[in-house]
């Protein structure tokens, strides 16, 4: 592994603990931005160039911007008085480390199945493209439907529930 | 007419000055040195354009106002930008205190390197790209989208009403168009079938006769090319979309509290900003670096791009110094009522076009579709609206 | 260590960050940025093995990938627009204050 890779996933892991740590939401917000924004380095380390450009685009461009515009619209910008973390701490913080042990335990384990380095793969932006309206022509129809049904949706829930308005 | 070997060394002076400069080093450091040296012609470079650009503005502003614009320092008053960069470098750094300093501090540095990426994927002359990606446009709009991040950064941790006003002004107003800007570049991707930005460009230079194939001489093309320069200028904060820095109203938008060294970083992206999405409209719609006619390819392809550039920078100006400020409303309402219908339907009419094949037919269908729906949208947004007494909502 | 468990295990240890994130914390909007970053492991696994597998030309995992950034984000835009919703009605965010089936 190159050096390049830890400090990927370095930068990574501190941003997605800062984002679940820090006290600040609208710090945490950032944290998770660097958390994206890492994430898409990772995917281009991966050569997948479409996919890493993609979720900068959609993750740092959009759902970050999302996420601080519901923090300031809750007033989530003032720190709580009692506290940031759940009652069942514990328990949550538990069933978070046994997921990672056997995660963690079933990939140490094939470690010695898993390949090796491989030749990088030829796949340009046309391949994706040609491949978007061939073979998975029906998941992206489905897509849009979906986006277009969640705007609506995302629309009505967060609009007025006064008589009249808009 | 000069002959070809000293057009095609005129034209790539450039690239065989980067060569001979790199034939210096071991091989194994070469190509990390050839990009090192493009990186530090594309830092040096668009700064220094950025300065010029200042002082052709207060020039050209102080033309159209009917006064003289600055006129003290050096010749004609060339050297505003040196006395103005000495004063943001020495004047006090004041950092408010109810500030949030590491992101108070760390906001303008996002804002400029996000902007200076967004260079690395515009062809500025023929072979001269610093990286030659196969997904160079979402690349570019990547970045783009990256500075909205940091606008949101420099507002919120002012602390400032009128810091946070401006960042939620901007950043609403930046992702509204950035929806039409993107639209909008998506027909020519589906024209010419690629989104790496020298192969566009490759796509646009041919020529019928003495004219070259640019997009903007199509009916789709220009329709695209109209409301990607709207989105351009939305997307830039430059007026009449300047809401998000409206002096009257905001103090100075999201970058009130900033001062010295960082507000001139916040300058500079601002007007790296509207360079690289110049260059962009240029090379997706203006044919980059071609020669606007055949018999004019002996001029060196990078003189073209810049006199692009400059050419869109003057029409910047020129709008700013003519239009009014639009109000909060009447901006939403033009981006999704008027300017992000059209570009879709743009799109299919691109479709159409693709589709129609070879003909003149192709012309008068696409033409008459944009010209029908363009009058006819027009019309109803131009009708007299009824104001009614003022309400007020709030976000709770 | 192979480059692939490497990129599987970040991807688990990102995972159950997002998850400790979801579980522990009171914020309903944070609890989505903990979903969030589940979701984000989950691509990476996807596109490491993509990168990795016997067969990278056949596109399946880096689709798999794409449209899971797609779906995500209708996941965030609705998700938040609940939370807004529920904040308008109950004044609050904190999902512990959040314990009756009546509005």
């Amino acid at each position: 592994m190159t050096p390049v890779f830890y400090i990927i996933a370095a930068l990574t892991i501190a941003g997605g603990l800062a984002a679940v740590l820090l006290k600040n939401l609208v710090h945490a917000a950032l944290a998770v931005t660097v958390a994206f924004g890492g994430l898409a380095l990772l995917f281009l380390s991966l050569d997948a160039q479409f996919a890493g450009f993609a979720q900068i685009l959609v993750y740092i461009g959009a759902v970050a911007i999302l996420i601080v515009f519901a923090i300031l619209l809750t007033r989530g910008s003032d720190l709580p008085q009692d506290g940031v973390f759940s009652h069942t701490w514990l328990i949550g913080l538990m069933i978070a480390a046994g997921v990672f042990s056997v995660l963690a335990w079933a990939v140490l384990r094939s470690v010695p199945a898993l390949p090796h380095e491989t030749a990088v793969p030829a796949v340009t932006v046309h391949d994706i493209g040609v491949a978007l309206v061939g073979r998975y022509v029906l998941p992206l129809e489905i897509l849009a439907l979906l986006l277009t049904a969640a705007t609506i949706g995302a629309v009505i829930v967060a609009m007025h529930e006064k008589d009249g308005a808009q | 007419m000069l002959d070809k070997p000293i057009i095609d060394k005129m034209d790539q002076i450039f690239v065989l000055l980067q060569h001979w400069l790199v034939s210096f080093l071991p091989v194994s450091l070469q190509p990390l040195a050839a990009v090192l040296l493009s990186v530090i012609v594309i830092v040096c470079l668009f700064p220094a354009l950025f300065a010029l650009t200042t002082v052709f503005e207060r020039k050209g502003l102080g033309r159209i106002q009917n006064r003289l614009g600055p006129n003290r320092v050096g010749p004609f008053g060339f050297f505003q930008p040196i006395a103005d960069g000495i004063k943001s470098l020495t004047k006090e750094d004041i950092v408010p205190a109810s500030a949030n300093a590491p992101v108070h501090f760390l906001a303008p540095i996002v804002l400029v390197v996000a902007v200076f990426m967004g260079f690395a994927v515009l062809p500025m002359g023929r072979n001269m790209v610093l990286v030659d990606m196969d997904a160079g446009l979402l690349f570019y709009f990547a970045m783009g989208a990256s500075t909205e991040v940091s606008v949101f950064m420099a507002g919120w941790s002012s602390r400032n009403k009128y810091s946070l006003l401006g960042a939620m002004r901007a950043v609403a107003q930046m992702i509204s168009y950035e929806v039409v800007l993107l639209l909008s570049s998506v027909a020519v991707v589906m024209i010419s079938g690629t989104l790496s930005l020298p192969k566009i460009v490759e796509a646009q230079n041919q020529y019928t006769w003495d004219l070259p194939h640019w997009y903007i001489f199509t009916p789709w093309g220009l329709a695209g090319f109209v409301m990607y320069a709207i989105a351009a200028t939305a997307e830039t904060n430059r007026s009449p979309f300047d809401l998000p820095e409206g002096e009257s109203e905001l103090v100075a938008g999201y970058h009130t509290e900033y001062s010295g060294f960082k507000f001139a970083l916040f300058f500079l992206g601002e007007y790296l900003a509207m360079f690289s999405i110049s260059g962009l409209g240029a090379t997706l719609f203006l044919g980059g670096w071609t020669a606007p006619f055949s018999f004019l390819t002996f001029i060196p392809s990078w003189i073209w791009f810049f006199s692009k550039l400059m050419l869109s920078i003057f029409v910047f100006i020129w709008m700013r110094g003519t239009l009014p400020r639009l109000r909060q409303d009447q901006l939403m309402n033009f981006a999704w009522k008027f300017v992000l219908p059209f570009t879709l339907l743009n799109l299919m009419v691109t479709a159409l076009w693709r589709f129609m094949g070879e003909g003149w037919e192709r012309w008068v269908v696409c033409s008459a579709i944009l010209a029908v729906v363009w009058v006819f949208m027009g019309r109803i947004e131009m009708r007299s609206e009824h104001f009614g007494p003022r309400s007020y909502r709030y976000a709770e | 260590m192979t480059p692939l468990a490497a990129y599987l295990l970040v991807a688990a240890l990102l995972f159950a960050i997002g998850l400790a994130g979801a579980l522990v914390r009171r914020n309903a909007i944070l609890v989505l940025i903990g979903i969030e970053l589940m979701l984000n492991s989950a691509n990476l696994n996807f596109i490491a093995f993509w990168r990795y597998g016997p067969h990278p030309e056949a596109l399946t995992g880096m689709m798999f990938a794409i449209f899971s950034i797609a779906v995500a984000a209708a996941e965030a835009a609705v998700g938040l627009g609940l939370v807004i919703a529920i904040y308008r009605h109950a004044q609050t965010t904190d999902l512990d204050k959040m314990n009756r089936m009546k509005g």
